[in-house]
């Protein structure tokens, strides 16, 4: 099993490689965010957006699971206020 | 009423917000039910709310990522997930994934890869459907066989039984998979998820669709595990596509952070009715979801035959898939509303 994770935590660090890899060879497309329409935080993403997409990739990868869990910590509290059994499953069913 | 109105940051556009929470709910709901992401019928739901294809699948995969972690939290605590199972399974579908993905680039450079893609995609939801429903007939009968004798079918019982042929495979390593219930040679999920990932690499899908019912039908995992671990399988592979995308610039962050507010009420929602849903109740619900699927596929097939009908079967394609998420989730939630005041009411009986 620890070999097995090992595999598994190298075939994750490897991913950007493997993605690099699969990427379309043909010229890229670039979009350019209009940060004039913006300001404070607003004009800070699309900045971070323009001038470095890996940055605001890392930023997109961290926020994502830390709003996922934080969402779902609060939607835990609503839904652990109906009274319901939210730890177990009776049904045994195939 | 300008504040039901949002300025996306990146992509310029203006978009009406309840919108993105309410297409966030609803597929939310049906994605924690089934456990799977629902690009298929995310994608339409985008484009009628005006948002620039370029950035829908970013966006998609994006809020698909943070949902699917809600919705693994939740079955990992009705122990619905399958750890183990799903570590071994993200190697083959990370291989099988850039495998798939780089045989389309080939593909792609012969010419018409997209029409025979579509076809592929028509018979293996095809395939997948005749599959689903093939299982709950053969239960049936072994039901009606049962009863005919005076006896009980085993609640553990199944109608296809092909993961026993598959755990025949006795070429080592095995690896005890507790939660799934089960002993099995680690090439089996190995191969299978890297057939999976495969051909979601083809398709260009996350891989849900396929790998869910590959877990209950050539696994031999139980209907609530296979829902949990493909869950957190999409988990994996949506944080992995939100990173890629977004480095390609594809991504539209705020949008997703909309669509994840309504889709984690809706992940705990579905994750719930499964709950009081029995396993073949999910499996029902399943085959008519993968056959809304295969429907819209064939729509979107239709014009490239019978020149002048775009319009109308594009039309026809979003009306039944936003048709067929409203009806689903609406039904998941009655059902999780009625198990919930059950399980209430029981409670209160007993104090």
């Amino acid at each position: 099993m620890n070999r097995l994770f090992t595999l598994a935590v190298m075939a994750l660090a490897m991913l950007p490689q493997i993605a690099f890899a699969a990427a379309d060879k043909s010229p890229p497309i670039v979009i350019v965010a209009d940060t004039r329409k913006f300001t404070g935080w607003e004009a800070w993403f699309t900045n971070l957006y323009n001038e470095s997409h890996i940055y605001f990739a890392l930023l997109t990868v961290a926020v994502i699971p830390i709003v996922g869990v934080l969402l779902g910590m609060m939607a835990d509290v609503v839904m652990s206020r109906i009274g319901i059994d939210l730890k177990s499953r009776d049904l045994a069913e195939h | 009423m300008e504040f039901l109105y949002v300025l996306m940051p990146i992509s310029g556009v203006t978009i009406f917000w309840p919108g993105l929470i309410i297409l966030g709910l609803g597929v939310g709901i049906i994605g924690g039910f089934f456990g799977m992401g629902g690009a298929w019928m995310i994608t339409p739901g985008l484009n009628i709310l005006g948002f620039p294809m370029a950035f829908a699948i970013g966006t998609d995969i994006a809020h698909m990522a943070g949902k699917s972690l809600v919705s693994t939290m939740r079955h990992g605590k009705f122990g619905n997930v399958d750890y183990r199972l799903g570590v071994i399974m993200i190697v083959g579908t990370v291989v099988g994934f850039e495998v798939g993905a780089q045989m389309i680039m080939w593909l792609e450079r012969i010419g018409k890869v997209d029409l025979y893609v579509r076809w592929m995609y028509v018979c293996l939801l095809s395939l997948i459907a005749w599959t689903v429903f093939h299982d709950i007939n053969k239960r049936k009968q072994k039901d009606r066989e049962a009863k005919a004798a005076g006896k009980e079918v085993d609640k553990l019982a199944t109608g296809i039984e092909w993961h026993k042929t598959i755990h025949k495979l006795r070429i080592p390593p095995m690896v005890n998979l507790k939660v799934s219930g089960f002993i099995v040679s680690i090439w089996v999920p190995i191969l299978l998820s890297f057939l999976t990932g495969w051909l979601a690499g083809i398709l260009g899908i996350g891989g849900g669709l396929i790998r869910m019912p590959m877990l209950i039908y050539l696994m031999g995992c139980p209907t609530h595990i296979a829902v949990g671990t493909d869950l957190f399988e999409v988990m994996i592979s949506g944080l992995y596509g939100a990173g890629t995308y977004t480095y390609k610039g594809r991504t539209e962050l705020v949008a997703a952070m909309i669509m994840l507010v309504g889709a984690s009420i809706g992940a705990q929602v579905g994750t719930v009715a499964t709950k009081y849903i029995k396993g073949y109740g999910i499996r029902i619900a399943f085959g008519i979801a993968v056959m809304g699927c295969n429907i819209s596929v064939i729509m979107k097939l239709i014009p490239r035959y019978v020149e002048g009908t775009k319009a109308i079967t594009d039309m026809l394609s979003t009306i039944l898939i936003l048709g067929l998420v409203s009806l689903l989730s609406l039904y998941i939630f009655v059902r999780m509303v009625q198990g919930a005041r059950a399980e209430v009411a029981q409670k209160k009986g007993r104090a």
